[in-house]
């Protein structure tokens, strides 16, 4: 089905059982070819203008969930306030398949191994969920709940993502390790952000990873280690091996715990002496 | 499930159709005989089935058929013939990218699309245009030699239009003009 405005849309995936939302269809169609997906109805939510585009306020971003993934590679907004995004959006699966997949797509998709969900959990992102019965923001890290799977009910619409725009100091960086260089899935993906005072000492941390465990998860204990810290190496270190604490890698890729230890070193020592050299958001 | 009504509009010509709704719109180019729009693998790794959707490179097996309705679509044959190839068509030709030729209407697009807006790209940027594209034959060196070819011959065309001398040069023009497919032959049924 075809709704012209955003409350059609909702009103459809709240009267007409399993219906499902498409916008790029570059996840469903493959589950519906293969028999994994059969929703009754889909529902094309790629045109509704409600879903689209990118805004900044004083004090945020606002992307809009049908936002596609090139959009957000060649937004200057993005270019300028989250970096880290880009950069994910650059190492998302190829060119043509970002000419249609969507942030919000790959969100509620959920796939353990989303490119856009650990930079968005460094930028401290929320949903935006409606339906018929009203909207309700969320943030990103609750949305996500396990592989495929999130809080959205099926009559909610992911309608969009915001953040606050990150300090002017603030620096980050995003590294995925995959197979190949293009058209992958990643088998690590580890996003930092990281803000620190004149004399070097962490006042922020932020690190996420995707693909090492069922979702996308914050290390949480690997940031409350950093805070308050004079970014030297061997604080980093101990970051970076307590960031490995928070993936839980199916068994036989215990291999991962390594890789998120070793890139999450890497990136913490790129983010940290891009403060150094006076916060460009690298 | 009732057939949806859906216009789609290739290579500038107009198809109104009743189609199922869970028709790919790779499905639906190739039953209209745009066979020149390939098959390969249906999930979006491959690239055989690229067209340009409102001049965007997308595998069309990804995209229902309703959601291109009203859409401007070009496919591989849109760009130009046998008798009048587009540039990049003739790049791939003369540089020897084409081998089983399964890859080269995908990759014509994705050149076509990356071209339209760096007409002057690097190598490292013709990788990354063409990094949705599989081809099991050449090993890619003469498909990325031939988007440097066709670039050039773009460019020159382009130089040689705003000189004044479009009318010396007319078989290179650059320009997709609805109707550049007419004497492509068409296999496939037309529903």
């Amino acid at each position: 089905m075809q709704p012209f405005s955003l409350g059609d849309a909702l009103k459809i995936l709240s009267e007409v059982k399993d219906a499902e939302p498409i916008a790029g269809g570059t996840n469903l169609m493959v589950d519906m070819r293969a028999g994994t997906h059969r929703p009754r109805v889909v529902v094309d939510v790629a045109a509704l203008r409600d879903l689209h585009g990118i805004e900044v306020t004083d004090t945020e971003v606002i992307i809009g969930a049908a936002t596609t993934i090139a959009e957000m590679l060649a937004s200057p907004i993005l270019a300028k306030h989250a970096p880290v995004l880009v950069s994910a959006c650059s190492s998302f699966a190829n060119p043509l398949i970002r000419n249609r997949a969507t942030v919000g797509g790959n969100l509620v998709t959920a796939a353990p191994c989303s490119d856009t969900a650990p930079a968005l959990l460094t930028l401290d992102a929320e949903v935006k969920l409606a339906s018929v019965r009203g909207m309700r923001r969320v943030p990103l890290e609750k949305f996500l709940v396990s592989a495929f799977s999130t809080i959205r009910r099926s009559d909610e619409l992911l309608v969009s993502v915001r953040f606050r725009i990150p300090s002017a100091t603030a620096t980050s960086a995003f590294r995925k390790m995959g197979l190949r260089k293009v058209s992958c899935m990643a088998k690590v993906d580890v996003a930092v952000m990281l803000d620190g005072d004149a004399t070097g000492r962490c006042t922020s941390a932020r690190i996420a990873i995707a693909a090492a465990s069922p979702a996308a998860v914050r290390a949480r204990a690997a940031e409350a280690a950093l805070v308050g810290k004079m970014l030297i190496p061997e604080a980093i270190a101990a970051a970076a091996s307590l960031t490995a604490k928070a993936a839980t890698p199916r068994a036989g890729s215990e291999y991962k715990l390594r890789v998120v230890e070793a890139l999450a070193r890497r990136l913490l020592a790129e983010a940290a002496l891009a403060i150094e050299r006076g916060g460009s958001n690298a | 499930m009732p057939k949806k009504k859906t216009v789609l509009r290739v290579n500038g010509r107009q198809h109104e159709l009743a189609l199922d709704p869970n028709v790919s719109l790779l499905q639906a180019l190739r039953d209209l005989g745009y066979t020149d729009v390939k098959n390969g693998c249906e999930i979006g790794e491959c690239g055989a089935c690229a067209v340009l959707l409102n001049g965007a490179a997308v595998n069309s097996c990804m995209v229902l058929a309703w959601q291109a309705n009203g859409a401007e679509i070009v496919t591989n044959a849109g760009l130009g013939t046998l008798d009048r190839p587009h540039p990049i068509q003739e790049a791939f030709a003369d540089a020897g990218a084409v081998q089983c030729g399964y890859c080269t209407p995908g990759m014509v697009i994705s050149t076509k699309a990356l071209l339209d807006r760096n007409p002057n790209p690097s190598e490292a940027e013709i990788r990354e245009a063409l990094s949705g594209n599989l081809c099991r034959c050449t090993g890619y060196a003469q498909i990325i030699e031939a988007v440097g070819v066709a670039a050039r011959s773009l460019r020159e065309a382009g130089e040689a239009s705003r000189m004044g001398q479009r009318a010396t040069d007319g078989s290179r023009s650059p320009s997709n003009s609805p109707g550049a497919d007419q004497g492509v032959r068409r296999g496939g049924e037309r529903r």
